[in-house]
């Protein structure tokens, strides 16, 4: 056990190496001349080499490289462009609203997605079934702005039942901040619905095709029971790692929501530093966005392997 | 050589029962028609006319089904050319994508090793990243043009075709077929081209149709953040971008049209590939 969690933390180790120099060659390499990126093409040149200076974007690559990730391990990602204010600090406040957001989507998503794969794998075949699995995996390839936007004509402009933007005002309370929290977690709801669905419909088909669910009904355990105890108990396994895996196009997903929903989180601020060409910003919050990803998949992986004893003993060949 | 198979029949005879298949063919045939013939459709010119400019933002009418947008164009006429720009931008990269990652899959899958773990690690680290950040990234670095778009989704679907295919090729590679090609001393080269990409094509054509779906989804995500397109051509997430200001004063239309389009495109597209891919399951 302990092997199999050392070697799949050297493995995220590795991956996220891999993944800064990717960011660096995205924010450092690709841009070409840094400062010129910045401040445009109409910059006199000394302006221009000042600014390379001052970012040490004028140093060889391997320095700037070495400098950047070591200060990155040490919990400083240097200072944004445009706000002049510490990355981590922009990055801390942007991540606090991005979660409660996230948190919402989960938790409407989560049990939703679960129930529909158990009633679609219950219903196998059955009309039910399908509208679940083809409705689930059509609602998961419409962009998250197009559901967005038809949500907010039709529950905002014409209903005005929910407000359209995600901020409330400043110092609201937990009730207000859910209601303008609801209509931008639909859009990602809707997304993550048809994965979850699937995940679980597979597991559920699975285990009641199982010889311990045969045994169990042979024994003449009512059904209700066989699927509480039974089934669920194995079924549920996978739904937790497609969940841990969706971390990483929730924060993809979140760019474009934040935009159309006017909210300051991390997608939007991402989107912000990309439109100001802020490069330290955008390595750092991608960076963050990275390493949270991995966190979450490796977390995902030991649960996982402690809850499934069959995938230990195969993590130590 | 392609090993001969009675399955093809099967399979048509699947596809043909299949109601996904021909709801999805229907629906992304019609927007490639309109794609192709949209100006002869068109009830109005889409880049509009000087004199547009009186009725902007018209709410739908017998005249303009759809209303018209801020500087006073057919809604209707820009949705229906609207097609072009989501299809070929996605076409090319997705295209692009399967062509660099077939071949890549196939020397991974054929040769393996060393080359099988690198590919793997480098596949991880892209993957902690999504697609649209990726793409921003690259976008702001090189400066946003439609190429640009192209190449970058490309190149992230590369590593995943590669994936894919790769797995198909291993399942192949100590098949009879192969052996006796090695036997006759073909290269490397002509095994994995003339012999083995014959057998995986149904693998890559499952492939193409879902990422076509993805890069559909990421090109007008990426046009709605104003990635890539130039402003004056017509285009659906550009269209939403610009004017969905104008939702709280209650002018939908220009946004509404260019949505449902969106979404129908991007399900008939999945209801196609779903239906290929039950097709060759069974």
């Amino acid at each position: 056990m302990t092997r199999f969690v050392l070697r799949r933390i050297g493995l995220a180790l590795i991956t996220l190496f891999l993944l800064s120099i990717l960011v660096f060659i995205g924010t450092q390499l690709l841009p070409g001349d840094v400062g010129r990126r910045v401040l445009g093409p109409f910059a006199t040149p000394e302006a221009v080499d000042a600014l390379n200076e001052r970012l040490g974007t004028d140093r060889a690559l391997v320095v700037q490289y070495v400098d950047w990730i070591g200060n990155a391990v040490q919990g400083d990602l240097g200072d944004s462009i445009s706000a002049s204010r510490p990355v981590t600090e922009l990055l801390g406040r942007a991540l606090r609203n991005s979660a409660k957001l996230a948190v919402v989507s989960f938790v409407i998503v989560v049990p939703l997605g679960v129930l529909g794969g158990i009633l679609a794998a219950l219903r196998r075949g059955k009309l039910t079934d399908r509208l679940i699995t083809v409705g689930g995996l059509s609602a998961t390839v419409i962009p998250e702005f197009v559901s967005g936007i038809v949500l907010i004509i039709i529950f905002a402009v014409w209903l005005d039942w929910f407000p359209g933007t995600a901020a409330a005002p400043p110092g609201s309370g937990f009730i207000t901040q859910l209601h303008h929290l609801i209509l931008p977690a639909i859009p990602l709801v809707l997304v993550l619905f048809g994965y979850i669905a699937r995940i679980t419909r597979a597991g559920v088909i699975d285990a009641l095709d199982s010889d311990y669910v045969r045994t169990a009904t042979l024994k003449g355990l009512p059904r209700t029971t066989i699927i509480r105890r039974e089934v669920l108990r194995n079924a549920l396994l996978p739904t937790i790692a497609v969940v841990a895996s969706q971390i990483g196009y929730l924060i993809g997903g979140l760019v474009v929501v934040e935009v159309l929903f006017n909210y300051q989180g991390i997608g939007r601020l991402l989107f912000d530093a990309a439109q100001k060409a802020d490069f330290p910003l955008l390595a750092g919050g991608v960076l963050v966005v990275g390493a949270a990803f991995q966190v979450t998949m490796l977390l995902a992986d030991i649960s996982y392997s402690l809850l499934n004893p069959r995938i230990r003993v195969g993590g130590k060949t | 050589m392609t090993i001969p198979s009675a399955s093809r029949v099967q399979r048509w005879a699947v596809l043909r029962r299949s109601a996904t298949f021909w709801v999805g063919a229907g629906i992304t045939l019609m927007w490639v028609f309109f794609a192709v013939f949209g100006e002869l459709i068109a009830p109005f010119d889409p880049l509009g006319t000087p004199q547009d400019v009186l009725n902007r933002l018209d709410s739908p009418s017998a005249a303009h089904w759809f209303g018209t947008d801020q500087l006073g164009r057919d809604v209707l006429s820009r949705v229906i050319v609207g097609a072009r720009s989501a299809l070929t931008v996605a076409l090319a990269a997705t295209a692009l994508g399967t062509v660099c990652g077939t071949f890549l899959g196939l020397v991974v899958g054929y040769f393996g090793g060393i080359v099988d773990d690198i590919i793997g690690r480098i596949l991880d680290a892209f993957l902690s990243i999504p697609l649209v950040i990726t793409a921003m990234i690259a976008l702001t670095a090189l400066g946003p043009n439609t190429l640009g778009v192209v190449i970058v989704i490309g190149l992230v679907f590369t590593p995943l075709i590669a994936k894919t295919v790769r797995a198909a090729v291993l399942a192949e590679r100590h098949l009879d077929y192969v052996s006796a090609a090695q036997l006759r001393r073909e290269g490397p080269l002509h095994i994995m081209l003339v012999e083995i990409l014959p057998n995986v094509t149904n693998v890559i054509t499952v492939e193409f149709t879902v990422r076509l779906g993805y890069a559909i989804f990421t090109v007008l995500a990426l046009s709605f953040l104003g990635f890539g397109i130039e402003p004056s051509v017509p285009d659906w997430g550009l269209a939403i971008a610009q004017h969905y200001g104008f939702l709280t004063g209650d002018i939908w239309w220009p946004v509404l049209f260019p949505a449902l389009a969106i979404a129908s495109l991007v399900v008939g597209i999945n209801l196609l590939s779903d239906g290929i891919a039950q097709a060759y399951e069974s």
